[in-house]
């Protein structure tokens, strides 16, 4: 009994400090509809700040606090100046570049807190006067969580108070209902986003200070805690203050308890939980249903037409590419083979936002599940390597049906929430299931048949398999598969009064581009000798978003210039500088600031002034 | 010969009663239109015909099979075909290929995922945009079209399913006078050859009068009036809340 009540105060601990992160995240999403990806940032860089602050002054109980105060204080500026600099260009963007712009940021404040801080984990000092524990019914329980405990609706209650009774937080909640009608009204804007930026950065930061007694302060924390609050978020209503109380105080209790029972998939039972709620209640716990929908990505008006020639154009390249082993040396041919099973994978998520318009914040959640799909078969069932290329993209394809079923119920911003919760689910299957999947180390010894070990054989295998599997996928396209799911994107209503089953066609679309991405992932298994759970995770999402971005919405064969730009532009910048994500985010950055209504609104845009 | 009956349709919402009562029936060679002042529920009324929308209570039967609760595309493969008062076709398509699309749903043949798609119906789709007169625009891509020519289009799209029955949400919306009666004199013409069964809101009343076989009146919700043209003309409740305040 007193352990079950320790267990419930620990999860109401947990609670206090994912609530300040995820109100940050409402309250900004509320006002400016940003989904903001930095909002984990700003969390990691509070504790660093807090902990070097705490190192500093945190002796006595005044300096520690004010040092947790301060550290809030300097990320809600950080927060005033990503809108400033960032996000006030982005509010009319398409969703995919406001996701993609402020994980740019995410990137650049990876690198930096590493320059900052170094990569070895720090270890903060207690908290000056809290340092000992309670005993709760014979159990005893840290004093500081108490205290964070308290915090939790102290915050919420000061929140509701700046909402409700003073004139900003009055003028705040004008913008969130109606933002034309508050510029109408003589609002300006831009003054009142900064000031809600400032607010989010600073209750982010302050989540992430609270935490340097209680944990280590590490380059991780970011996607983890933001990952959690986007959970929150959704579960309890995008721009709901109180439904985020809510939802963090259930997910806490959910941690705390599911660690008991499934101690292996505790993050599972997060993300099913998210699923579930978006299912049953689609603008979650308490949020309402949008007067008007998150935007669409800018429509594409332009006709999606073959080339003339086309097919000989790709014959041609697939000769030359055939021959190029005789020409180049070994490493080249690592890079050519990763090439090209990256193409296929960014072709197969072209197949979900070119045609269908689908945003897929998930789409490595595939990739990693062929290539763990493989793995698996070779080590746990001594599978020859044909056989477990052909099961990668079985077992990939068997998850997106099943992914796919919950994930085309919604669309814009909540369909991609919920392909990011699936990938995420994925990969901490991955990186938690130490017994099958071997967790942080991966699967090792993964290697090709020997008729295929040679660098040229296991080249002309790839370029076979992609190939070929690139060739179906341009098939469908043109075929009326490709033509409905189109037909869907373009005008649903009009799609559904002449026959066409939109959600089916889009079902079957996430099926196929889940299986193409598998059969990517196998390959990938096997060109490197091993997977690790970073298959599977965000980052290689936003990888394949970007060289699908580099490659141009609009045409097929965009993303595989996309894939090639960017393997070859990664492994360059990689072997000159330790920088790679600095360089990337900034990049992703630049990208959004340079064709903030997306590659195709610019080029309409050239066209329209000509 | 087909026939829609509508019985008793009830739609509220949140209290405000947008439909109420809507009893009619429409018949093959039927050029039905539905007036009223606006506000009065033609859109309603249309969206819960076409499965939109679901009715608190009341039925639609196409043939005898109860039409209620379906849901949009059921409903046009039972052979209800529609087009909207906002255009809708397939921006990122050509004129043509929009028109193939329709037929393509109409055979079944959309899963396909291999013989293009482009190469598939084009010959009856190009005679179905002859008979819209859009046959010379065939390959423009539909984003760019003019509004007068998207209302041809959707005309085209709405005919290649075959209807038995097509709804027709203010047809000529947005179009210059002359053309309006050219596209209305079309649809008239068209329901004589193929035996539709056309039902029409429309606010200008040339074309309702010149091309009607019979009138609705809709005011607030309910039917207030049912006649040939010139009965609803000398209808002095028609009259009253329509054509004398808009007169």
């Amino acid at each position: 009994m007193s352990f079950l009540l320790v267990q419930a105060l620990s999860g109401l601990a947990t609670a206090a400090t994912l609530f300040l992160v995820s109100s940050g995240l409402t309250i900004v999403f509320g006002v400016t509809r940003i989904v903001n990806f930095a909002h984990g940032s700003f969390y990691m860089v509070g504790a660093y700040a807090g902990w070097s602050l705490i190192e500093r002054f945190g002796g006595t109980a005044a300096g520690f606090w004010g040092s947790v105060a301060a550290a809030a204080i300097a990320v809600g500026c950080l927060g005033a100046a990503m809108e400033i600099g960032l996000l006030r260009r982005l509010y009319r963007s398409p969703e995919l570049f406001q996701l993609l712009g402020t994980f740019g940021v995410v990137l650049v404040v990876q690198d930096l807190a590493a320059w900052g801080w170094g990569s070895e984990d720090l270890l903060g000092r207690r908290a000056p006067g809290l340092k000992g524990s309670i005993d709760i019914l014979g159990q005893s329980f840290p004093l500081y969580d108490l205290v964070l405990i308290g915090l939790g609706p102290l915050v919420l209650a000061l929140l509701w108070a700046l909402f409700n009774r003073t004139r900003w937080g009055t003028l705040v909640r004008a913008a969130t209902q109606d933002r034309e009608m508050a510029s109408a009204l003589g609002v300006d804007p831009a003054r009142l986003f900064t000031g809600v930026l400032f607010l989010g950065g600073a209750l982010a930061g302050l989540g992430g200070a609270l935490q340097v007694p209680r944990e280590a302060v590490t380059l991780q924390m970011d996607m983890a805690i933001v990952v959690e609050a986007f959970v929150v978020v959704v579960v309890g209503g995008m721009g709901s203050l109180t439904g985020a109380f809510l939802a963090s105080l259930l997910i806490g209790q959910l941690q705390a308890f599911g660690i008991l029972v499934f101690p292996q998939i505790t993050l599972v039972l997060v993300f099913l939980f998210m699923a579930v709620v978006l299912v049953l209640r689609p603008h979650g716990l308490l949020g309402r249903a949008e007067e008007a929908p998150p935007t669409a990505p800018a429509a594409v008006t332009v006709p999606l037409a073959a080339g003339r020639n086309a097919g000989w154009w790709a014959l041609a390249l697939l000769a030359a590419m055939a021959a190029l082993p005789l020409a180049v040396g070994d490493y080249a041919l690592i890079l050519l083979t990763e090439t090209v099973i990256l193409a296929l994978f960014a072709a197969s998520l072209h197949l979900l936002i070119g045609l269908g318009g689908l945003v897929s914040f998930g789409h490595a959640a595939w990739f990693g599940l062929g290539a763990y799909g493989a793995a698996l078969l070779v080590r746990h069932l001594g599978a020859p390597m044909p056989l477990a290329l052909a099961g990668a993209p079985l077992l990939a394809g068997a998850g997106a049906l099943v992914a796919g079923w919950f994930c085309v119920r919604r669309s814009g911003l909540y369909f991609a929430m919920l392909t990011l919760a699936f990938a995420q689910i994925a990969w901490s299957v991955a990186f938690q299931w130490y017994a099958v999947t071997g967790g942080d180390n991966g699967i090792l010894g993964v290697w090709p048949s020997p008729w295929a070990a040679g660098k040229a054989a296991y080249y002309w295998l790839t370029l076979a398999l992609c190939g070929g599997a690139l060739w179906l996928l341009r098939r469908a396209a043109f075929a009326p598969f490709g033509y409905a799911l189109r037909a869907g994107r373009d005008s649903g209503l009009r799609a559904e009064s002449v026959g066409i089953d939109v959600r089916r066609f889009q079902w079957m679309a996430f099926v196929l581009a889940g299986a193409a991405a598998g059969l990517a992932g196998g390959l990938y298994a096997f060109a490197k000798g091993s997977v690790f759970p970073t298959l599977l995770a965000v980052p290689l999402s936003v990888d394949a978003l970007v060289m699908v971005l580099m490659g141009g919405i609009q045409t097929v064969a965009g993303p595989l210039a996309g894939a090639a730009a960017f393997h070859l532009l990664e492994s360059e910048v990689m072997s000159l500088t330790d920088w790679w994500r600095l360089a990337l985010g900034l990049v992703i950055v630049a990208l959004v600031l340079l064709f903030p209504r997306g590659i195709v609104g610019f080029v309409a845009g050239l066209r329209g002034r000509a | 010969m087909s026939e829609l009956v509508v019985r008793d349709l009830h739609r509220s919402f949140g209290g405000v009663q947008a439909v109420g009562g809507v009893s009619f029936t429409l018949r093959s060679g039927d050029l039905l239109a539905l007036i009223g002042p606006n506000g009065a529920g033609k859109s309603t009324c249309f969206n819960l015909l076409n499965g939109q929308l679901r009715p608190d209570s009341g039925s639609v039967r196409l043939d005898g099979t109860e039409l209620v609760g379906l849901p949009p595309r059921r409903i046009w493969a039972l052979g209800v075909g529609r087009t909207f008062q906002i255009t809708a076709t397939f921006a990122s398509m050509t004129v043509v290929e929009n028109v193939q699309m329709v037929l393509l749903s109409r055979a079944r043949r959309l899963f396909g995922l291999w013989r293009p798609a482009a190469a598939q119906f084009r010959e009856p789709a190009l005679t179905l945009l002859g008979q819209v007169g859009m046959a010379a625009q065939a390959d423009r891509p539909c984003g760019v079209l003019a509004y007068g020519d998207l209302k041809r289009v959707e005309l085209a799209m709405a005919l290649a399913s075959e209807p038995a029955v097509l709804l027709m949400d203010e047809p000529t919306a947005g179009m210059a006078p002359a053309e309006r009666l050219t596209l209305m004199a079309l649809t008239a013409g068209l329901v004589r050859e193929r035996n539709l069964a056309v039902l029409f809101t429309e606010h200008d009343m040339d074309v309702v009068f010149g091309h009607a076989t019979r009138v609705l009146v809709l005011d607030r919700g309910r039917l207030i009036a049912e006649g040939s043209p010139d009965e609803i003309r000398a209808d002095p409740r028609v009259q009253s809340v329509y054509l004398g305040g808009e007169a």
